[in-house]
């Protein structure tokens, strides 16, 4: 068998599969225990190595053919497959208390899958266009029946559309910049083309007012699960970009553009986080910080030639998993979201109250959460390199913490004595508890994903090595 | 491979369709110039592709169009919708895809500047379909405009990628992308149909 039928063909056909089941519980766990098995493959098997299991000898080889070009997931990508599958798994498991199994896992299957394959496919720039048909596929899910879609679907599927023939067509002039290093304006070409096709796939400053909107009108469930895995593996097609060409990775322009970049997308969603009064777009700029805290580490790993960037995986997919399941659990009996209609929740809905909390600290950097040693890191590196920098990059994380102690005081509302049972099912306080616990214990234990972290940087030659 | 005169002939059905599709207020009449613009499009992709890629275009951007008429069809009865964005104006949209020909213009006589062997016309088509479909985009908030828009720049992105990229997979790809771009509208299109009152 090889490594593309095995993490690209399985879950495209059970996202097929499953779009004929029934059960929101069947689907939740056919979704879970897939995702679940791929990551432990990945974990357990190496890639083009031959493991022998008593008699038996299994191979996975790490190439497939697709109309004359290749499928290739080399045995450095199996990190990052235990990490996407394995938080999958988190995912799909999750979406049946949150209650939007049958939305979710069959579409969202189907987006894994296309998104390996758009890490998988050879050349890697052909990725744009896999990125780009997975963006389509998640519409309906964004935009599901008996709605008018949202102002920020359409701009979220105009965005996705335009990024694809920029980074065609950059790649197409970083090819010409490659056989003539000394034009200037090839050069300058080509990085126009691709700052504008990252631009608008990861929802760069000024593109990025969308995602508050989608997190605002969207199940918070569903959009948190695109918000995450898109700009993941976007981010690592964008590092492969730097790890292909060296003009790129040696440019001090790059870095410092990256710098700077992600500076203005943390300080300005903190600042919107700090006045923000809708829980669900509150999740929207903390997705949009995230996307600039990693600009930051990336610059910073280029420089300095480290691991950065990387520890933000796991707590980014975490976190977001428990805000966005908080957050569908507080949506079924307070529909809008607002810190006023939410004033009662920790009596009514304790989890989801405490995951709402929890996750908004992990995300601003507070001590002890899974978010806290990644940030420090950078905040770390970054003073090393401009003190300027490092007081803006404070500046926006105490944007969220108060986005995120703002929502703490609402969500304790006035006392009163009346008594308040909790309406969260038992599936629902079992998988929040569940996300709650890995967030904690990352904090508490940051060396526990190690393992996994240490190895990503493998699927690159020249990033982080 | 088309030649001169057929390629020609293709930049201009494809500026005819596209202008009459950015003035057009009827959604037949929309959904048919972009058929014609496509069968422009395939015409300036033979240029470089083989028939059958460039025949792959043209069918994926028929399947997009009925998958659009198909749903638009089924829906009630549509009155004209005013644009609520500033400008709407005939005269205006005249005005801009005006400028877009003499932008398609200054630049097709410097192709070789873009692409080394690349014809006249291939860059001319480019500037035209892709110039003309950011028009578009901005100019409406309409779910169908929007979508038209899209296949637009996209079908002005192919004839210019056609140039320059030969792979049958990244063919499919495109193809691909289109056919789910009409999809994704004709589900879109459909949702923003407000329910019939019983």
């Amino acid at each position: 068998m090889s490594a593309p039928a095995l993490w690209i063909g399985i879950p495209l056909t059970m996202g097929a599969v499953s779009f004929l089941l029934l059960s929101d519980r069947t689907v939740a766990r056919a979704g879970g225990i897939t995702c679940l098995m791929l990551a432990l493959i990945a974990l357990i098997i190496p890639i083009d190595e031959a493991l022998l299991v008593g008699p038996l000898s299994i191979k996975i080889a790490s190439t497939a053919s697709l109309l004359g070009r290749s499928l290739v997931i080399p045995a450095g990508e199996s990190a990052l497959l235990v990490m996407l599958f394995g938080l999958c798994s988190m995912w799909f498991f999750g979406s049946e208390a949150a209650g939007v199994a049958r939305q979710l896992v069959p579409a969202g299957l189907v987006i894994t899958g296309l998104l390996i394959a758009a890490l998988a496919v050879q050349p890697f720039l052909y990725a744009a266009l896999m990125v780009d048909i997975a963006a389509l596929a998640a519409i309906p899910l964004l935009a599901p029946s008996g709605r008018p879609p949202s102002r920020a679907v359409v701009k979220f599927l105009i965005y996705q559309t335009l990024g694809m023939p920029c980074i065609l067509l950059a790649g197409w002039l970083l090819a010409g910049v490659e056989t003539s290093p000394g034009d200037l304006a090839l050069t300058i070409q080509a990085t126009v083309m691709l700052s504008l096709g990252f631009a608008f796939l990861l929802a760069i400053f000024p593109l990025s007012d969308w995602i508050p909107g989608l997190m605002g009108a969207s199940h918070p469930y569903v959009a948190g699960f695109v918000l995450w895995i898109l700009p993941n593996v976007i981010l690592v097609f964008g590092l492969s970009f730097l790890d292909n060409y060296a003009w790129l990775r040696t440019s001090t322009q790059i870095t410092t553009g990256l710098r700077v970049l992600g500076l203005i997308m943390l300080v300005s969603s903190g600042l919107a986080a700090a006045v923000e009064r809708n829980l669900g777009r509150l999740m929207g700029h903390v997705v949009i910080a995230e996307t600039g805290l990693t600009f930051l580490a990336a610059s910073l790993a280029i420089a300095t030639g480290t691991n950065m960037v990387f520890p933000f995986f796991i707590p980014r997919g975490l976190g977001l998993i428990l805000w966005a399941l908080a957050l569908a659990v507080a949506r079924e009996g307070y529909p809008e979201l607002t810190f006023q209609s939410l004033g009662d929740i920790g009596r009514t809905r304790p989890w989801a109250g405490a995951g709402l909390v929890l996750a908004s600290l992990s995300a601003a950097g507070f001590p002890l959460l899974a978010g806290f040693p990644a940030r420090i890191d950078v905040w770390a590196g970054l003073a090393g390199v401009s003190s300027a920098s490092a007081i803006w990059y404070m500046l926006g994380l105490a944007g969220l913490m108060i986005g995120a102690l703002r929502m703490l005081a609402q969500l304790l509302g006035p006392r009163t004595d009346e008594p308040a049972v909790p309406e969260e099912t038992s599936m629902q306080r079992a998988m929040l508890g569940a996300a709650m616990v890995a967030l904690i214990g990352l904090g508490l234990f940051p060396r526990a994903t190690e393992f996994l972290v240490t190895r990503f940087p493998y699927m690159f030659e020249h990033l982080a090595r | 491979m088309a030649g001169p005169f057929p390629a020609w002939f293709a930049v201009i059905l494809v500026a005819s369709a596209a202008t009459g599709n950015l003035v057009a207020r009827d959604w037949r009449w929309n959904l048919g110039l972009v058929a014609a613009q496509y069968l422009g499009a395939a015409v300036l992709a033979a240029a470089h592709w083989p028939v059958g890629m460039a025949a792959a275009l043209l069918v994926t951007g028929w399947m997009s169009i009925a998958a659009l008429g198909m749903t638009l069809s089924s829906l009630p009865v549509l009155h004209p919708q005013i644009e609520r964005s500033w400008p709407q104006g005939l005269a205006f949209r005249l005005f801009m895809a005006g400028t877009i020909f003499v932008l398609a213009g200054g630049l097709a006589p410097r192709a070789d500047a873009f692409v080394p062997g690349i014809e006249a016309s291939v860059v001319a088509g480019t500037v035209l379909l892709v110039g003309i479909g950011f028009l578009e985009l901005g100019t409406s908030d309409q779910i169908l405009r929007i979508i038209l828009g899209l296949l637009t720049v996209l079908t002005g992105f192919e004839v210019f990628y056609a140039a320059v990229e030969g792979s049958i997979l990244v063919v499919g790809m495109l193809s691909t992308a289109i056919l789910g771009l009409g999809l994704t509208g004709a589900h879109l299109l459909n949702l923003s149909q407000p329910e019939e009152s019983e």
